[in-house]
């Protein structure tokens, strides 16, 4: 069958980005080897940052962000999207110190969307906080968001748009011949002048079988989330020194990540935790959050994703093949990306380029471009 | 009896102290095997021989033999050289064969060489309107009281549903001067002509003559209503009255306890955890997990028996428990498996276990209404997700149990589904016009019973993770 696109990988950014091509008036394929959101888009936590992110995918987060704000006009979904800000905590002074050259460097670059807080601002955002945390920086735009809620919508509404999505099927066999992209599909074979790799965990492979590879690796950070505790937080919130990142829900649930990995078995789609970093985890809210010393883990989960070397993705056009996109790689912080991402995508497909500076994510910086 | 486990490293490990943990925990130890049993009550026994040791019913006729059959076996457990925990709740178990589990407050973590799931059954659920009310409950959690503490029921008592349990139940209430007003049996009349070809096999079972003479002993003294086609309980804030359709007939009457009960299903929460392969067993009506003759599982060096494997009741029970110890010890001392008894001698002894038992199943199977609810009927206590909430997830794209999550919280709560799994599956299944099995499970994840943040923040660290802290 021939479409306009063909877009493999059924995460947030395969998903947004099939729902672009859409709205651009182009009729793509998603192709997903299991469900929608079935890996780290719908399984991660859920966190909606600008803050703290790697310089070169700044403007990408930025624009994002704004897709996010109006959420609920994209997708008919509000996708559980709320904004209480993030705040990373420096918990001694010389973490500030380097909270303080962060925040500076962003202003002398222009983004202004991280503010240093002082131990009073500190203690007005997140007031369970220890006292002896001496201030952080706030992100006020940013939140959260439900992930696999998130992905289904995007899917379900690029669907209404006009996206042929396959569940349950993997993308194979993929070739280019006369100047067309062909995907099997189960007993299907799709072709298009368009192709996205955007399989993420499963994407490398993808891209060193078409004579692209780069230094990934499959990770699987792991994530626990407690019983019902009465309300006591509501900004996100990420230690600068430690591993732990922390949210608390409407419902009354608390998220506890911060990247301690799993072992992922990616062939089986399975992962094995590891609960003694888990402890580590729980040692840490344990000290700083006194309210959660009773509270239950009812669950502990880990995604499967993909992890660059230099931890930032690979988006935008090959440097090999004409009519392949990359996007994966998000390295454990893709989620809020997703609907930027995908927005921003559609433009390099339509109209061959974008506002959006996106030029220190290609692939050619581990790839000189063939073209 | 110690109370955190005396060693890191075990040649097996059994979960479950009922009569399979008990039977494979004695031949693994008998074998010379260190082994250890961990088991989540206060004493062996499980569910069918709970308190076998302790309970304060000492009359032996009112539990009845097949009670008492437990204490054998708790003394060759005794007899045995096994290291028993008991109150100790495993809470992982990973395809490594590494096992988390608390015990007096605190978790360890134990590696075996084999593992042994021996974690038994649990009630279906009985997903009729008004089963949330207070003052309905299962018919097992009623045994519980029973066998513990002597207590029964002494208000207006209303007993539905079906299965060898429920008469069981009804006749140690009796024996011990509780009250029942009437049983409503929802036995499907079907049944009754599709059971027959396995008569035979049944009527020459043990099963035969004992439930003859329990349900006459029962209909003796008690009103039972046969054919109940719906079910339902009302009240405000409380049980008052429970209504129900027998012959075309509605009747209402008053009640303060409802006990249901519509058999019991393998308890797979550990082993689908642990990344064991499982199946839909269209006879039972369950998740079974995929065994070979030895009882072993998908995941190497995972065994599961007794009511776990597929239900085949007590009896098949310490049968399937001792082959899955006799598989571990061939495997790992092999000379010892010679003293033990032949694989084809229990084998022999596992099917005069099971005869009997496709009857029972094919008799007591529960009708899909009383299985499959509709409209407002809670399907997931936790989040209080209706029938209707479900299938209207459906029709805008949920496709399973999981994708369902990303609708409703279903599953999601404090008991991460393992109350609604099998209703969920079964009304998805319904909606989409698929099987159970395409449809699927929840994916199950540790901890499989909730531990506290600071049970785990008391967890011993790994030395990178300390390292990691020292560097800041």
């Amino acid at each position: 069958m021939n479409v306009d696109a063909i877009v493999v990988g059924g995460g947030i950014h395969g998903c947004s980005t099939a729902l672009h091509l859409c709205l651009a008036g182009l009729k793509p394929v998603l192709i997903e080897k299991d469900y929608a959101g079935r890996h780290a888009s719908g399984v991660n936590a859920g966190g909606v940052r600008q803050l703290a992110r790697h310089i070169p995918e700044i403007p990408l987060s930025i624009r994002s962000m704004g897709i996010w704000e109006k959420i609920n006009d994209l997708l008919d979904d509000d996708c559980s999207f709320e904004s209480y800000g993030q705040v990373l905590v420096a918990e001694n002074e010389e973490e500030l110190a380097v909270c303080r050259a962060r925040v500076a460097e962003l202003n002398a670059l222009g983004f202004t969307h991280e503010e240093l807080i002082d131990a009073a601002e500190l203690r007005c955002l997140v007031p369970a906080v220890a006292e002896t945390c001496p201030g952080g920086v706030v992100s006020r735009r940013d939140g959260a968001a439900n992930p696999a809620q998130t992905t289904t919508a995007f899917r379900r509404k690029a669907q209404q748009l006009g996206a042929i999505v396959r569940e349950g099927v993997a993308a194979s066999h993929i070739r280019y011949s006369n100047g067309l992209w062909h995907v099997d599909a189960g007993m299907e074979t799709f072709a298009a002048p368009v192709l996205v790799n955007a399989a993420g965990a499963w994407a490398g492979k993808i891209a060193a079988d078409l004579g692209e590879p780069v230094p990934v690796e499959t990770v699987a950070p792991m994530l626990m989330i407690t019983s019902r505790v009465p309300h006591f937080i509501d900004p996100v919130v990420i230690l600068r020194g430690r591993k732990l990142s922390f949210k608390q829900f409407k419902n009354g649930t608390v998220l506890i990540g911060g990247g301690h990995l799993a072992t992922p078995y990616q062939d089986r789609n399975e992962t094995v935790l590891d609960w003694k970093s888990l402890a580590t985890s729980a040692q840490t809210v344990f000290e700083l959050f006194p309210v959660m010393r009773s509270a239950t883990i009812v669950r502990a989960w880990a995604g499967i994703e993909a992890k660059m070397k230099d931890d930032i993705p690979v988006f935008g056009p090959s440097s090999r093949h004409k009519g392949l996109y990359h996007q994966f790689g998000f390295s454990l912080h893709g989620f809020q990306l997703g609907p930027g991402a995908g927005a921003v995508m559609a433009e390099l497909i339509v109209n061959g380029g974008t506002q959006t500076r996106i030029s220190d994510l290609g692939i050619d910086r581990f790839h000189p471009s063939a073209f | 009896m110690s109370v955190a486990p005396k060693r890191e490293d075990y040649d097996v490990v059994v979960i479950g102290a009922g009569p399979a943990g008990l039977a494979a925990t004695a031949t693994s130890a008998e074998a010379g095997l260190t082994t250890l049993l961990l088991d989540e009550n206060i004493g062996p026994g499980g569910q069918v021989f709970r308190a076998i040791s302790s309970t304060p019913v000492t009359d032996r006729n009112q539990l009845g033999a097949d009670y008492w059959v437990g204490a054998d076996l708790v003394q060759a457990l005794r007899a045995s050289n096994a290291e028993v925990i008991h109150r100790a709740t495993v809470w992982s178990l990973d395809r490594n064969l590494d096992i988390a589990v608390s015990t007096g407050g605190a978790s360890a973590f134990v590696k075996a060489k084999r593992v042994i799931l021996a974690t038994g059954a649990l009630e279906r659920p009985f997903p009729i309107p008004g089963w949330t009310l207070p003052g309905v409950m299962t018919a097992g959690a009623a045994q519980t009281m029973l066998k513990s503490s002597g207590l029964v029921p002494d208000g207006r008592t209303v007993i539905a549903g079906q299965g060898p349990l429920l008469w069981l139940l009804a006749a140690q209430i009796l024996r011990l001067g509780g009250r029942i007003d009437r049983i409503l049996d929802t036995t499907e009349r079907r049944n009754y002509f599709a059971a027959l070809p396995h008569a035979f096999a049944f009527l020459t079972s043990p099963y035969f003559t004992k439930g003859l003479v329990m349900m006459r002993e029962v209909k003796a003294k008690v009103q039972v209503v046969s054919g109940v086609t719906e079910l339902s309980a009302s009240g405000e804030g409380q049980l008052a009255s429970v209504s129900y359709v027998a012959g075309g007939k509605r009747e209402t009457i008053p009640a303060d306890l409802l006990l249901l009960h519509q058999g019991v299903v393998p308890n797979v929460n550990l082993a689908m955890a642990a990344g064991i392969e499982h199946r839909w067993d269209d006879l039972q009506l369950c998740w079974s997990p995929v065994l070979d003759a030895g009882g072993n599982s998908s995941v190497a060096g995972i065994a599961v028996a007794g009511d776990g494997a597929g239900i085949g009741g007590a009896n098949a029970a310490v049968v399937r428990g001792r082959i899955a110890a006799r598989a571990a010890v061939e495997a790992l001392a092999p000379a010892a498996a010679a003293k033990l008894a032949t694989m084809a001698a229990l084998r022999s002894d596992l099917a005069k276990a099971e005869r009997g038992r496709p009857f029972l199943d094919t008799l007591f199977r529960p009708a899909s209404q009383f299985r499959i609810p509709s409209d407002d009927t809670i399907v997931c206590r936790c989040e209080e997700v209706t029938a209707k909430d479900v299938l209207d997830s459906v029709a805008i794209g949920a496709t399973g149990p999981n994708q369902l999550k990303a609708y409703r919280r279903t599953g999601m709560g404090p008991c991460q589904g393992r109350l609604c799994g099998l209703t969920v599956t079964e009304l998805m299944a319904q909606a989409r016009g698929k099987t159970p099995q395409e449809i699927g499970y929840y994916r199950l994840r540790a901890p499989v019973k909730p531990i506290t943040l600071a049970e785990l923040a008391a967890v011993p660290k790994t030395e990178d993770d300390v390292k990691a802290v020292v560097r800041g």
